[in-house]
């Protein structure tokens, strides 16, 4: 990319010169190129010509790098000499449901390494789907004195150990945010080396450790952080314990309680309930672990104005939820479990008008024998009472192509769609027909939609559905669908905006894989595993595109990892 | 969240495949099994849930395989329907391969035994899933497996509600099973797996798993969904009767909570599900020192320990061991030796 941009900007230097003697001064342009922030509008700025791409690679602060193997980090520190913020992002998503054998790498450490040298006052670092050692995080902690927000997110290689180090060294920390991650939680200890004078702390994350910590200590450290805004307890902190965290932290912003059942006096109660309602900035709450019917009325007067709710680690009934509900008019972002059943997501289509964005997990995905959950009559439900509605992940046992097409008639402004039906290739369950016309009609209505997940019963129409109206698709997850190789040939043929397509167990094999040999280059990562892709396959397609990073495991590759864009070599380990 | 390999397809019909695309006939492919022995079966291991699913199912005609729908199964499809039990529907569901002539039998279907999951599906992080089986056994703990009452009836508060997941789970007739997924690694291997504990109800049927796991080459049926070898990896090693030729034992542990590693079917079965954290299968040679800790755990917690007269109806540790290397034909389970200094984590496993 380097070196067609600097080609680029050779032709157009004349050009540039001829303006230089009217055009602002390098600082002015800098100033100017510093205020964005959009690091796509940024790669556009860079490419206008070679003043243009020396003042964005001065003036950037932040650095995001979807796919850490696509560029080395001493690629990265020689374009952008000033960088304070790095997000990196490593494995194939997959590693998230552990179809990406351990020790596949994406190890942070090597960067960490280049950033000590080159960016001796990095502040930030947000991980997500890396491998981060104890010793990484000491090494970080030790060499960054300036640094303020560490946040990790689907990572895993370290434990609490090194959350200690974090809290002990970094005397300037503002962020810490352990969301879920493969955390070897050995301990709650590492909550106390924040040493007392310490005091900067805004973000503090942890609801997803087990350990109990010292409370003690936590209450002190929230008392003295008066800058607090964010705070997300585990499920060791009690309703007691919440409250009285909350006195001494009602400026709060985002609040993650504890467990939220216990037994509690009326007097404990009614106090639980006012320290809740002082806070009056409070905008996004979760955590609420176990949370039944009798405390969520102590939430009532706290919701007001409440944009995010985080239900998904408790199991509400639905006429619970609808109760809440009612209280919470401003909600724009909900993740419940389907333990509310249709009825639960009928309360939140007649609640929740601004609602934007819906999430339900399932809260017992094996069990074949439920007959509960959610089906499509709660979706079609939000779908009317939500037409805000862009964002949704939707697990569910059935599913109709009519309830679809209805769905994003009413929600035509989709973005991401996101349809689990849970038992794999199931068809239309009135019908019996399948899936591929709500898809269809997914792709057709909703035209800016960037992410899309299928499931169900496919057969190819429903690719070539998405390859001819998906314009706008950027990610794409495939699983147990498809007939044959044009299933894939028609969303690589089609979709001018994929980045990031991941299929398994498919019937996509070679002739599918390289049919997309000139899309690869444009996007992120192809990840194909279970699929008919053969090991020559895979060879020939890296032989012609000798600028991709080709991984392919297995005798019939069980899976196929396509890291594109050049620079990268990956160190493989134990292949 | 780390895992190894995928289940599903594995060393697949490359001849089939070759036929149809001419820019990959190689020979140095076809190192895998005729591919009438294909995986396929994704179908299968799902046990009673796949409907009418069978994905890339290549005939010896030498095309992909028409993909078999609803239409294949209607027997399945009203299986599929939600009223109807697990166990007519897995019925049905091999009926409906036997039907479709895969190679795959309705042994595996049985052998899914209800646990009939496939490796990351459906698709939610580790994390959640991890924390659902906690939470559930945390209610338990707490005693939260019924309604729940206010005691303090002064309160305008009082009213019966049902406690979290537990309660949810509890629909009267419905089987309660959560997955408990732990990490297995084998020594020489270095791919490791993960098994899920409460898809097993015995030391034996998690024995046996583990054989099927990392000792069967990858024909074999995985029926619990958990991720198969890649040959690559098994070429390397050498094979396991190799191994195994009685030059080498090998003995069954597990990290407990504590950190400890222990030797695996020394407890009740019930009270390993709530101590273990991963199980690795170690060469008798370095499992020195796993004596049973029990009794210095004893001190250290007071912690219930059942023996044979005050619970009859478990097993002794002798006769659990003995069942276990029964049922590993092709490898032995090592015997426990004494040792003076405890095993301690730095010295056993080195964790990747």
């Amino acid at each position: 990319m380097e070196s067609s941009e600097l080609k680029r900007s050779k032709d157009s230097v004349n050009s540039c010169e001829s303006a230089r003697r009217s055009s602002f001064p390098d600082e002015v342009l800098e100033r100017v190129l510093s205020l964005l922030k959009s690091h796509r509008d940024r790669s556009s700025v860079s490419l206008v010509c070679k003043d243009w791409y020396n003042a964005e690679r001065w003036s950037r602060t932040h650095v995001f790098i979807g796919n850490c193997y696509s560029v080395s980090p001493e690629i990265v520190a020689r374009r952008f000499p000033r960088i304070r913020s790095v997000t990196l992002k490593g494995k194939p998503r997959f590693s998230d449901f552990n179809l990406v054998p351990e020790n596949w790498g994406a190890d942070i450490h090597a960067w960490l390494v280049v950033f000590a040298a080159k960016y001796p006052f990095l502040e930030e670092l947000r991980l997500k789907r890396m491998a981060i050692s104890d010793e990484s995080l000491e090494f970080l902690a030790v060499s960054f004195p300036n640094f303020k927000a560490l946040s990790l997110l689907s990572c895993d290689g370290f434990s609490t150990n090194g959350l200690a180090a974090i809290a002990t060294h970094c005397k300037n920390l503002t962020e810490l945010d352990i969301q879920e991650n493969g955390i070897d939680d050995i301990g709650g200890s590492w909550l106390s080396c924040f040493p007392e004078s310490f005091t900067t702390l805004e973000v503090l994350n942890f609801a997803n450790l087990t350990s109990d910590i010292n409370f003690d200590m936590l209450e002190k450290l929230v008392g003295r952080c008066k800058s607090m805004r964010v705070l997300k307890l585990n499920r060791s902190v009690s309703l007691e314990q919440l409250q009285r965290l909350l006195v001494n932290a009602p400026q709060l912003a985002e609040l993650g309680t504890g467990l939220f059942s216990q037994e509690l006096t009326i007097r404990e109660y009614e106090e639980l309930e006012s320290a809740l309602s002082n806070c009056k900035n409070m905008h996004t709450l979760s955590g609420l672990w176990d949370a039944t019917g009798m405390y969520l009325p102590a939430l009532y007067l706290a919701c007001t104005h409440l944009t995010f709710l985080n239900l998904s680690y408790a199991a509400l009934q639905s006429v619970e939820l609808a109760k809440l509900l009612a209280h919470c008019p401003q909600l724009k972002r909900l993740w419940v479990l389907d333990s509310v059943e249709d009825k639960g997501l009928e309360a939140v289509g007649l609640n929740c008008p601004l609602l934007e964005e819906l999430r339900v997990f399932p809260a017992d995905p094996f069990d074949n024998e439920i007959v509960h959950g959610v089906t499509e009559a709660g979706f079609v439900a939000v779908s009317f009472g939500c037409p805000r509605l862009h964002y949704v992940l939707y697990f569910c046992r059935q599913m109709t192509n009519a309830a679809v097409a209805t769905i994003v008639q009413n929600c035509p402004d989709f973005t991401h769609f996101r349809l689990c039906i849970m038992n794999p290739g199931q068809p239309d369950y009135l019908t019996n027909e399948p899936m591929d016309e709500a898809f269809g009609a997914v792709v057709k209505t909703c035209t800016k939609l960037q992410r899309l997940s299928v499931s169900g019963l496919l057969t190819d129409l429903t690719f070539e559905y998405i390859g001819r109206y998906a314009k706008n698709l950027e990610t794409l997850s495939v699983a147990f669908a498809g007939r044959s190789d044009w299933g894939m040939q028609c969303v690589l043929g089609g979709c001018p905006k994929l980045r990031k397509l991941e299929i398994r167990d498919c019937p996509f094999g070679n002739a599918a894989l390289l049919s997309g040999l000139e899309k690869y280059e444009s996007m992120r990562s192809l990840w194909m595993s279970a699929c008919n892709v053969t090991m020559n396959g895979c060879r020939l397609l890296a032989r012609e595109m000798p600028r991709l990073n080709v991984e392919a495991r297995g005798g019939m590759p069980h899976h196929l990892s396509l890291l594109s864009e050049m620079l990268g070599t990956r160190q493989t380990e134990n292949y | 969240m780390e895992g190894s390999g995928v289940g599903g397809s594995e060393s697949g019909s490359m001849s089939t495949v070759s036929r149809d695309d001419n820019m990959v006939v190689s020979s140095e492919d076809s190192s895998c099994p005729d591919e009438s022995e294909l995986e396929l079966g994704l179908g299968l291991s799902l046990g009673g849930k796949s409907g009418g699913f069978k994905m890339h199912q290549l005939s010896k005609g030498g095309q992909f395989a028409r993909i078999l729908t609803a239409k294949d199964f209607p027997s399945v499809i009203s299986a599929a329907s939600p009223s109807s039990s697990s166990s007519s529907s897995s019925s049905s569901l091999s009926r409906a391969n036997v039907t479709a002539g895969t190679k795959r039998t309705a042994d595996s279907v049985a052998a899914a035994n209800g646990s009939s999951q496939v490796v990351g599906w459906p698709p939610i992080r580790a994390y959640r899933m991890n924390s659902m089986v906690n939470q559930e056994k945390n209610l338990a703990a707490e005693g939260f497996n019924s309604t729940m009452v206010n005691h303090k009836s002064e309160t305008s508060m009082v009213e019966k509600t049902t406690a979290g997941i537990g309660k949810y789970q509890n629909n009267g007739n419905t089987k309660l099973r959560k997955s408990l997924f732990v990490k297995a690694n084998m020594d020489g291997i270095p791919i490791g797996r993960k098994v899920d504990l409460n898809a097993h109800e015995s030391y034996e049927k998690l024995a046996k798993t583990l054989e099927d796991m990392f000792l069967k080459t990858t024909s074999s049926v995985n029926p619990t969904g958990s991720m198969t070898l890649e040959l690559g990896a098994m070429k390397k090693i050498t094979r396991p009767s190799k191994l195994l030729d009685g030059s080498s034992d090998f003995v069954l542990t597990y990290e407990d909570r504590e950190g400890d590693w222990m030797l695996v079917g020394d407890v009740p079965w019930e009270m390993f599900l709530s101590s273990v954290k991963r199980l690795r299968i170690m060469r008798t040679s370095e499992a020195t020192g796993l004596a049973p800790q029990l009794q210095e755990r004893n001190q250290r917690q007071k912690s219930y320990v059942p023996t044979h007269e005050t619970l009859p109806s478990l097993k002794t540790f002798a006769e659990t061991k003995s069942a276990i290397r029964d049922s590993m034909n092709s490898w032995q389970m090592g015997m426990m030796v004494e040792m003076s200094k405890p095993l301690c984590n730095s010295e056993c496993y080195v964790r990747p």
